[in-house]
């Protein structure tokens, strides 16, 4: 098997799943000839035609109203909004639209449409480019909310994704997509949407998270097993709809967590990870459940971003509060 | 007005189409009815533009062709295969109805049997998708066509600019229409746009706008013919303006009187150009006003059939709330 990037793994992802299912096509902005701005689609437009790969002009409300109008005739688009934060351009097509088609439409439509997006935070990409925006797109029932940690899961996860009738947003970390290569198969396979997976298994504590703070959890959890806590790590996958049962499961398990994320603390996924503990597990918590989140402020210009991102020291610090309560 | 031998449609398709016009304006009364009598919730109508809409539809084959109306479309609906009934049933957000089994808001037509694409609230945002519905018609060599409709204060809305952006750089088979009413709820058309015709913002995206008078009959229809033509022909897209009346206020929610002066609302009246059209089918020897009674007579019995048979099917169920979300 093959070490591989995230890149590497969703490109991988897109190709295979391209050349199985003559349906899947790929737009957006410089996804083309250049292979988007990214190289997440590298390749694909010299192996498949402008046809099913094709750049499109600089207009978010055109990408995913196309996206919603080609699903119709029986396409799977796959888009990429070329950094999530223009995403408010594409609003009403995710939120106001393809979430509610088979609402709307009484269940006769599909809308296999799988939006990819770069996000994240610690590249020094300014403001928009990194802001963590999962969460406006998780309050809208009927779309799917998917954000891998890892290549692995990044390449099954997107096959799945692609392959789903419901809309799906796929968030991809900008930090995450060269960071680090692991074993990633060369064939086909799939991981479940709306599973979230134990990436490690713990006794004293629940860390819950998802995306690159998974990564940020398995270094806070190698530097707490020295001190003697034994941490689980949740990686969520898909953050809506979200996988209660095994957030639960876990946390009646340790009877403590702590739940991390990227986004800026108010109204996120995080704060209804804690509502849903709050409400199904609170006898078995031995402590306040703790949160480590951004602060309530825009993300902020390169020089103070490691200042204001979340870390493995900020988890390390909840988790022995939560240890020591 | 041009004479309506000149659309090439024989008399008994005449005949239809007024039928047609008609019947959209009865139901349109009826809906109207149905919420004022508080047995609906929510009304917003088409009447004056009945003429246009039929005119319009009837150039167009709804076997194939896919249609992405806006709310006032009820009338150019009906063409394309709903029948009172089916409308009905999504005033009454009955389990029934075919859109949406009651989820849609009522005026948001949608049938996947009849190519009938249902639209957000969020105006003209059914105009990418229409872009998108072409571009799938030429992806896969097919020769249908899409057809979308929008007023003329939603024609403002970025999204329109967009869809006729890439539908024109890609020459797509899609029809943009634009029914100019001359008010955006309250606001009248000087207040809305700077050009003189809507019409004349395609030359923007390389493609023809048209601005047609859409009390028209035999204008319209033919304007519509061509560009139905030429879209299927591979010669891309059009923008067709029609002018035509707002003769209710925007919306059972709305009161008119505020914002138009009474002289106003006397000379829309006179010149609705469903009596402009009966005038023309009597003066040009199609129909007689006899029979146009008698036509009326049984489209009132055919609409006060389908509102008791919509009426009397069941709600949704309480537990029905959950389903329609995700996939099964």
């Amino acid at each position: 098997m093959a070490q591989k990037t995230m890149i590497q793994a969703i490109t991988e992802a897109l190709d295979q799943e391209m050349e199985k299912d003559e349906k899947v096509m790929i737009f957006g902005e410089d996804v083309g000839k250049n292979g988007g701005v990214f190289r997440a689609t590298a390749g694909l437009s010299d192996k498949y035609g402008d046809d099913r790969v094709s750049d499109t002009p600089l207009s978010e409300s055109a990408i995913g109203g196309m996206a919603i109008g080609l699903s119709l005739q029986g396409f799977r688009p796959v888009p990429e909004i070329q950094f999530f934060g223009f995403v408010f351009e594409v609003m009403d097509s995710i939120s106001g639209q393809m979430s509610r088609t088979r609402y709307r439409m009484g269940s006769t439509r599909n809308m296999p449409i799988t939006i990819r997006s770069p996000f994240g935070g610690g590249v020094h990409t300014p403001e928009l480019h990194s802001d963590n925006l999962e969460g406006l797109i998780a309050q809208s029932p009927g779309i799917k909310v998917v954000i891998p940690s890892n290549p692995y899961d990044a390449k099954g996860l997107l096959t799945s994704a692609i392959r789903d009738n419901d809309p799906v947003v796929f968030l991809e970390h900008m930090k995450l997509y060269r960071s680090f290569r692991e074993e990633v198969p060369e064939e086909q396979y799939t991981v479940p949407l709306g599973k979230a997976a134990v990436t490690r298994e713990g006794k004293d504590v629940s860390i819950i998270t998802y995306g690159a703070m998974v990564r940020e959890a398995i270094k806070a959890a190698d530097q707490l097993e020295k001190d003697g806590i034994s941490a689980e790590i949740i990686d969520l996958r898909t953050v809506s709809p979200l996988d209660i049962e095994t957030i639960i499961a876990s946390v009646e398990k340790t009877g403590r967590a702590v739940v991390v994320q990227e986004a800026q603390r108010q109204a996120g996924v995080g704060a209804t990870v804690i509502s849903e503990i709050s409400q199904r597990a609170v006898l078995s918590l031995e402590a306040p459940v703790a949160f480590v989140a951004a602060p309530d402020t825009v993300f902020p210009f390169g020089l103070a971003e490691n200042d204001w991102l979340p870390n493995a020291n900020d988890i390390i610090e909840k988790v022995k509060n939560t240890v020591n309560f | 007005m041009k004479k309506l031998k000149s659309s090439g449609l024989s008399k008994e398709e005449i005949i239809q189409a007024y039928q047609a016009i008609l019947r959209g304006r009865r139901l349109d009364e009826r809906l109207w009815q149905l919420t004022r009598i508080g047995k609906t919730s929510f009304n917003i109508s088409g009447q004056g533009a009945e003429v246009a809409q039929v005119a319009m539809a009837l150039a167009f084959e709804p076997e194939k062709d896919y249609f992405l109306p806006y709310y006032r479309d009820m009338t150019a609906c009906l063409v394309w295969g709903m029948t009172p009934k089916d409308i009905i049933l999504g005033s009454f957000g009955k389990e029934d109805d075919p859109s949406s089994h009651g989820r849609q808001m009522p005026n948001h037509y949608g049938s996947k049997e009849h190519n009938i694409v249902s639209h957000s609230s969020t105006v003209s945002t059914q105009m990418p998708l229409a872009t998108g519905v072409a571009y799938a018609a030429q992806l896969e060599n097919k020769d249908y066509v899409a057809l979308t409709t929008t007023g003329e204060g939603s024609a403002n809305q970025g999204e329109v600019q967009e869809a006729m952006n890439f539908a024109g750089v890609k020459k797509l088979p899609v029809i943009f229409v634009v029914e100019n009413n001359d008010y955006a709820i309250s606001v009248g058309s000087k207040e809305q746009y700077a050009n003189k015709k809507m019409s004349e913002r395609a030359a923007g995206y390389g493609f023809s706008g048209e601005t047609v008078d859409g009390s028209d009959f035999t204008e319209t229809y033919l304007a519509f013919v061509k560009a139905v033509k030429d879209a299927r022909a591979g010669k891309g897209p059009a923008l067709i303006e029609m002018m035509v009346s707002r003769l209710t206020s925007h919306s059972a929610d709305d009161d008119h009187t505020i914002y138009r002066s009474k002289e106003e609302l006397d000379t829309l009246k006179e010149k609705d150009p469903l009596l402009a059209f009966e005038k023309q089918l009597i003066d040009e020897g199609y129909m007689t006003k006899e029979e146009m009674q008698a036509m009326d007579k049984e489209l009132k019995a055919e609409i006060n059939k389908a509102t008791d048979d919509a009426e009397a099917m069941l709600d949704p169920t309480p537990e029905s709330l959950y389903e329609q979300v995700y996939a099964e």
